[in-house]
């Protein structure tokens, strides 16, 4: 790493974006804040209740359920999806117009609006009308995304991995592209088998852009929303609420804006714990090489 | 490259072993780099298929959808790209959506190219802290700030206009750009910077005729994650609009209606997304890997 200049002139470069985000992140946070330790009758009407609504809401079992949903979900694609986002990389041509096509026709579902995905497996996987779910009726599995709290499951985690695997493959493609070719020839010389190759050459390159693609993906699974909106509603009964629906449910279709806002601050900062933790580490591995 | 690996393969081998061993290694590669393109292609037909079966849907009639399965139109119809294109409560949907992404994307860079810098060239008082703070909020669910931002734009007089989105997008572009062209920024070595002040460049000529020539694809790249990731968000822009500003994504949902679904409508909507995106892509294929790994690899 390069040493930097002491300058603390270079706050004036900082501050607009300081200022946009402040504007976007800080006002709406306070607001959650406040409300969190209020009762909300209406506008004019409001009381002082403390740590209430936390209490209330640390010890809500639907919220308990959703969490543990949440991270059943979360580990459950993330397994998926980083072992087959490094075998797609692996996989993907390297030159040529080969890998242009490659590259952009993997990328395409991280450009499809969260709610179109969602749209097109709720096609798709209808047995009516859609192909995945008349091939499943067609070998025989009774399968409806709609009635079955399994199968709902099944096609909510199949249409993320779907949705993001390519992104782990991309940042893995750029991970495998910065490895010197004369890494490779050595190999070879050795007769290293192709397995050797992954594991002493390969993987450990790739690190550093796993753990960017491990803490988006936990980031933002964690924060999913629309797709299984869209696609399941979050039913059958409450099989696919995720945390977000949870919350989404409770402030704006209950109205409980206490709750919601102290459930909200308590979501934020497990989201903050672990990526906090995620974010030190790849700093550190950066500040070691 | 196939002939260039096996033919390398050859070489290598061939200094080493006898004849019988290196056509062996060489069967080998070959079948491993077959297998390889076969997964891919593979992997490409299943990535593709429910995408194919949108397209697909939009060009049937609504009867034709719900009569049984078929890999392709029978009874071709542009209708209901033709029911788009009448509708201006349709198309404008398109305009608003594009006109806040690109809001978003120019505030954004214009934001963030100085930031990055100086978080890149820099040191100083909580710079760290103010690093991670942009970060967080990038991972703040938007579910969480969903109603204080109807009221924060409402209370400003923002509501349902386009700005309200692309600065509500700010939120997790902003982040994003900033540290994406930290990455880029980074590469470039310091030299280039001293030198330039020596020459008697003051800083804004410095850095808009030297600087950004020179991350040019960083900022290409930028622009694509930008347009990205508001182009893809649904939930902030459809809570903080109502009729002037809604997006495309939110207009869809008025398919659904009192006589059920209309399938073939909602495809066609749903393809028209998917556009804009894959002509943007088109243009940054060669440094999006790079930007992927947000510049750092």
């Amino acid at each position: 790493m390069q040493t930097k200049v002491e300058n603390n002139k270079a706050w004036f470069l900082v501050m607009p974006v300081f200022l946009i985000v402040a504007f976007s992140a800080i006002i709406p946070l306070m607001t959650v804040v406040n409300y969190s330790v209020q009762d909300i009758f209406d506008p004019y009407t409001r009381y002082f209740v403390g740590t209430e609504w936390f209490k209330q809401v640390m010890l809500d079992s639907r919220l308990h359920e959703a969490l543990l949903r949440q991270f059943i979900y979360s580990f459950t694609i993330l397994i998926i999806e980083v072992p087959l986002g490094i075998c797609v990389a692996l996989m993907m041509p390297t030159k040529g117009r080969g890998a242009s096509l490659a590259l952009i026709l993997v990328a395409i579902p991280l450009l499809i609006p969260w709610n179109v995905v969602g749209t097109i497996w709720q096609i798709f996987g209808r047995a009516d009308i859609g192909l995945f779910g008349a091939f499943m009726s067609g070998i025989g599995v009774d399968y409806n995304y709609a009635s079955n709290p399994t199968d709902a499951w099944l096609t909510v985690v199949l249409m993320d991995v779907w949705h993001w695997t390519p992104l782990v493959a991309l940042l893995c493609y750029s991970g495998l592209r910065a490895i010197p070719e004369v890494y490779y020839q050595a190999a070879r010389i050795d007769q290293a088998s192709r397995w050797a190759v992954f594991r002493y050459i390969q993987l450990p390159k790739l690190t550093n852009v796993l753990i960017i693609g491990v803490l988006l993906r936990f980031m933002d699974s964690f924060m999913i929303y629309t797709e299984p909106f869209v696609l399941t509603g979050g039913g059958p009964g409450s099989s696919t609420t995720f945390l977000s629906q949870a919350l989404v449910q409770q402030a704006i279709g209950q109205f409980d804006l206490g709750p919601a806002a102290a459930f909200s601050l308590v979501y934020f900062l497990i989201i903050l714990l672990v990526c906090w933790v995620f974010y030190t580490t790849i700093m550190n591995m950066q500040k070691d090489k | 490259m196939t002939q260039l690996k096996t033919s390398m393969t050859r070489h290598n081998t061939g200094t080493k072993e006898q004849a019988p061993v290196y056509s062996k290694a060489e069967r080998k590669t070959r079948n491993a780099h077959l297998r390889g393109r076969f997964g891919l292609v593979l992997y490409l037909v299943l990535l593709l298929l429910p995408i194919y079966w949108l397209i697909n849907m939009s060009f049937k009639t609504n009867t034709e959808i719900l009569s049984g399965l078929s890999f392709f139109p029978e009874d071709f119809t542009l209708a209901n790209y033709a029911k788009i294109f009448g509708d201006p409560t349709w198309y404008m949907g398109y305009v608003n959506s594009i006109f806040y992404v690109s809001m978003n994307m120019v505030i954004s860079l214009l934001v963030a190219l100085p930031a990055a810098y100086a978080f890149s060239r820099y040191k100083f008082i909580g710079d760290k802290h103010m690093f991670f703070w942009l970060l967080s909020n990038r991972m703040a669910p938007p579910a969480v700030f969903l109603l204080p931002f109807f009221q924060l734009y409402s209370s400003v007089g923002l509501f349902d206009t386009h700005i309200a989105v692309a600065l509500a997008h700010c939120i997790f572009t902003v982040p994003l750009a900033v540290w994406i062209l930290e990455g880029f920024m980074s590469g470039v070595p310091r030299e280039i910077d001293e030198t330039a002040y020596i020459d008697g460049y003051s800083f804004p000529k410095f850095f808009v005729r030297i600087f950004i020539p020179l991350i040019r694809s960083g900022i290409g790249v930028t622009a694509f994650f930008c347009f990205m990731f508001s182009w893809v968000e649904l939930l902030l822009a459809r809570t903080l609009t109502s009729v002037d500003a809604k997006p495309i994504a939110a207009i869809m949902t008025r398919t659904v209606s009192a006589s059920g679904m209309d399938w073939g409508l909602l495809a066609a909507a749903g393809v028209l997304t998917i556009i804009p995106g894959m002509l943007v892509i088109y243009f940054v294929r060669n440094h999006v890997a790079k930007g992927f790994a947000l510049g750092r690899v």
